[in-house]
């Protein structure tokens, strides 16, 4: 709720508000210096001078400063090992180092952070898990001071009783303090120190995370980015409830990476290195110097990870998918909802009179667009739209724009049998039945049971009579039945076009999940394509569809379809509008015409995210005469096994037949069929034994022995005469 | 998924009478290229085409949901209870209708009997008990029901009495979708 209100508010204002904000907050700042316990405090810095003096007045000149000149500074407060340490850029020790250092002044500052202290003796703290609990320390820091303000009668007294306590607390601690080399200008410079740290932790975990990225090891990254997201999301809260401003100065490009507390701060990083990396902006082209492309392009990952409150793992997959502004209208437009669509049932009513009937109920809706002769769009509706007479009465159905696609491109035509493999809750399978107008046939197929309820309950809600529901994996198909004319096949995705709706996905999406989904994405798409009948006379075409944007579960399985069953080909979809499938992606070329399948995006089609590709399954022309070589192959070759078999007969077999030797044979069948049908088995090594005659005697034995019925022995007695 | 027995058929038949007469043979002998069937699946019974019947041989019994419509289910006593699904073929063959105002159709559709207040039209001389279809007044079937009193009856009710008892409404496909089926 927070991000999305901020959204709302924040964007337009930031330059106006945040220097008189910034005044206000050093003023604060300033009460405190001279806030009532002044004795005490000038004790305290007398009692510090010694020690921190050179830190003091290094921090004073700092505003202007850049992160790596401040960590020296830190740093020269602190023991010599970490001088040792500090050479130019920042070693993982160092940050680590620096962590510890800025926390446990926290701790002298603010008691009561308590889940500080927690995390700090969890032992050795990732960069990103600092970033985070100082930046919410931060917060805390600043709700104490602003919360009073608004609830307290004396704005005056209380701002300057907070300080107060903090300056206790300072005092109370000053022992540590020194001890830690920290300096006693925390509280004048605290703020801005903070986002100096919290900004090199960010960006240096972010260089790490990049090496991370090479070596492939996302399960650390995982981790710590879950971390990172729910930290964040308390944070928002109270940033909702503190500023009303961002509370940063935000002057020049460089300054920006100065400041990264707050996520308004960090939005407006994120669109600064949006034009970095798009590298369009004479202005902000130019990046931080000493920095690669690449660098930049982590940050942002990690911003937008931090800002839309992704895992950064996700983040990543989908930045691969759009250069980077297009990705940062993606995320943002994933935030907002699609509009409610409805489908008018055809089977029941027209889109005029629904329109009109929902109309005169005070819905107010336009149709959909150009491309949809059955769609409405609804804006508002005083009555809950999913419970109206006419919805119970079947007249339409709440149905996203997005799930019209892939029938539109199925297109079926009255009279044909069509399969849909996963149906529920039945949205398009109701559609496939309007368009075959009641006739043919549709089994809609879902493998969750409970699901089907629902499912079964639409149908029959839209008065759909030619729908068959059952309940198999649909992997089962073409075993359970094949033949169809037509074959839709909306695959279970990750769900990564839909975040809008279930955003869930955001968080809950690991590389695993994806490798699961796709694989068996490509096990259902062969299914499907097996299921339809390549001799179908109006048909013929298998439609897979996904609610994902990702490659791996769109593009790459269509390929491998087209890879597995060479008869198989990928058709025009039929929609008009939509962006053409990528041809190659990561180094993997796909299949050329693999830009005829089509992807939707929230940003650009304003419907969720999807993936449509639409495959005319033909005769097995090169496969059937590949058999039949086969087959010409296996005839040439019986004759030969033959010829080896029986050793006498030659060429001869192949142009006529031999009477005698086949009425042995026929006998001989015959003779074995009459066993079968007594029941008694016959053991395979008697045929051979009929076939030789030399071994007679000893056969006989054993084959009489094999036959345990009575009956064998007249049999075997029979089959003598026959060898000798 | 089997034909009814010859009890079962009674008990449908009767059922189906009551609310469509002898429209009923329209059901039931049709043409050849239409021709449709009565099948029992799980207690409930479905009324489909046969080309459906012959291509829903290959989904076995477990699997199978639903085919074609579901025109109701038998109890475990071996009663049979029209559905709100055969709401549908109801309407088409009805032969005594009840037609309801806009003020009624909600009442209606939360599983209330229809009072004479709501009472738009209904058909001329349609006897005490006798099952109706109910309509709002645009002529989309909302449910059906059993009439309390004949048509003249209700002249002389005031207009808080009850007209037609409630039967089914297509409401359940909201409130009663998970035990539907």
């Amino acid at each position: 709720m927070g991000r999305r209100a901020k959204n709302k508010q924040a964007d337009p204002t930031p330059l106006p508000g945040t220097v008189p904000d910034r005044s206000a907050n050093s003023r604060r700042q300033n009460k405190k210096k001279r806030a009532p316990s002044a004795a005490a405090k000038d004790e305290k810095s007398k009692f510090k001078a010694p020690k921190g003096v050179a830190a003091k007045s290094g921090k004073e000149r700092l505003p202007a400063h850049r992160r790596g000149k401040k960590v020296d500074e830190v740093d020269e407060d602190d023991s010599d090992l970490d001088e040792a340490l500090r050479p130019g850029d920042f070693s993982e020790d160092e940050d680590e180092e620096e962590t510890v250092k800025v926390k446990s002044i926290k701790k002298g500052k603010k008691a009561a952070s308590s889940d500080d202290e927690d995390i700090e003796r969890t032992g050795p703290v990732k960069q990103l898990e600092f970033s985070d609990s100082e930046d919410e320390d931060d917060q805390e820091g600043l709700n104490d001071d602003d919360e009073a303000l608004p609830v307290g009668q004396h704005a005056f007294d209380l701002d300057e009783a907070p300080s107060d306590e903090d300056e206790s607390d300072l005092e109370m601690d000053g022992d540590d303090f020194d001890i830690e080399g920290g300096s006693d200008d925390d509280d004048m410079l605290d703020d801005d120190d903070e986002d100096r740290d919290e900004e090199d932790s960010a960006f240096a975990s972010s260089g790490d995370e990049d090496e991370a990225m090479v070596g492939e090891d996302d399960d650390d990254e995982k981790g710590i980015e879950g971390e990172d997201g729910d930290i964040q999301t308390n944070l928002e809260d109270e940033l909702e409830e503190t500023y009303t401003l961002p509370a940063v100065d935000n002057g020049g490009e460089g300054e920006e990476f100065e400041h990264g507390t707050s996520l308004r701060d960090v939005e407006q990083r994120m669109r600064w290195l949006v034009g970095v990396c798009m590298g369009k902006d004479e202005k902000t082209s130019k990046g931080v110097p000493g920095k690669s492309r690449s660098d930049h392009f982590v940050q942002l990952q990690h911003d937008i990870a931090t800002y839309f409150g992704y895992n950064t793992f996700l983040v990543g997959k989908l930045m691969k998918l759009f250069p980077a502004d297009e990705a940062l209208a993606f995320f943002e437009s994933n935030e907002s909802p699609r509009p409610v669509t409805i489908r008018a049932n055809t089977l029941r009513t027209r889109r005029r009179d629904l329109a009109q009937a929902l109309i005169n109920r005070g819905a107010n809706l336009e149709p959909i667009g150009k491309w949809s002769k059955v769609g409405l769009q609804v804006f508002e509706s005083p009555v809950p739209i999913g419970a109206t007479p006419e919805y119970l009465a079947g007249h339409y159905m709440l149905q996203a724009a997005s799930s019209f696609l892939p029938v539109i491109a199925l297109a079926p035509q009255p009279e044909e049998r069509v399969l849909d493999m996963a149906s529920a809750p039945g949205g398009k399978t109701t559609y496939i039945s309007a368009l075959l107008q009641n006739t043919g046939i549709v089994f809609a197929n879902d493998s969750n049971k409970a699901r089907t309820k629902s499912l079964t309950a639409n149908v029959h809600r839209m008065g759909c009579k030619n729908v068959v529901v059952c309940n198999y994996d649909a992997r089962e198909f073409p075993k359970v039945m094949g033949g169809f004319d037509r074959v839709l096949l909306d695959a279970p995705c990750s769900g990564t076009g839909v975040i809008s709706k279930d955003a869930s996905v955001k968080v809950n999406k690991t590389e695993r999940d994806f490798q699961l989904l796709a694989h068996l994405q490509k096990q259902l798409i062969l299914c499907a394509i097996d299921s339809c009948n390549p001799n179908s006379a109006t048909g013929g075409y298998v439609v897979y569809s996904t609610c994902s944007v990702t490659v791996d579960e769109n593009e790459s399985v269509v390929d491998y379809a087209l890879r597995k069953r060479p008869h198989v080909k990928l058709v025009e979809t039929g929609l008009e509008f939509g962006v053409p499938g990528f041809k190659s992606f990561e180094g993997k070329t796909f299949h050329p015409s693999v830009s005829l399948t089509r992807r939707f995006y929230p940003h650009k089609h304003n419907m969720d995210g999807f993936f449509v590709a639409k495959f005319k399954i033909e005769k097995r022309k090169k496969p059937s005469k590949a058999a039949e070589v086969e087959a010409e192959a296996a005839e040439e070759e019986q004759p030969q096994l033959k010829l080896d078999e029986s050793g006498m007969i030659v060429e001869e077999e192949k142009t006529k037949f031999d009477d005698a030797e086949d009425r042995e044979l026929i006998q001989e069948s015959k003779r074995k069929h009459l066993l079968k049908t007594k029941g008694i088995k016959l053991n395979p090594k008697s045929k051979p034994a009929a076939a030789s005659t030399k071994k007679g005697e000893d056969e006989d034995a054993t084959t009489k022995a094999q036959i345990k019925m009575p009956k064998g022995k007249k049999v075997t007695d029979s089959r003598r005469p026959k060898k000798a | 998924m089997r034909p009814l027995t010859e009890e079962e058929t009674k008990a449908v038949f009767e059922k189906l009478a009551n609310y469509i007469g002898k429209n009923l043979v329209h059901m039931i002998d049709r043409d050849e290229d239409d021709a449709y069937c009565f099948r029992l699946h799980k207690d409930r019974v479905y009324y489909l085409p046969l080309p459906m019947l012959n291509l829903a041989t290959s989904i076995a019994r477990p699997n199978l949901i639903s085919l074609g419509t579901c025109m109701g289910k038998f109890s475990k006593t071996g009663k049979f209870k029209l559905g709100v699904t055969s709401l549908d073929w109801l309407a088409k063959y009805a032969k005594y209708k009840v037609w309801i105002k806009p003020s009624g159709e909600l009442p209606f559709l939360y599983g209330n009997h229809v009072a004479k207040a709501h009472l738009g039209r209904i058909t001329e001389d349609t006897p005490e008990h006798q099952g109706v279809v109910v309509f709002n007044m645009s002529d989309v079937p909302l449910g059906f029901g059993v009439t309390a009193r004949s048509t003249l009856d209700t002249r002389k009710l005031e207009p808080t009495g009850i007209i037609v008892f409630h039967q089914a409404d297509v409401g359940e496909f909201l409130r009663d979708e998970d035990t539907m089926f």
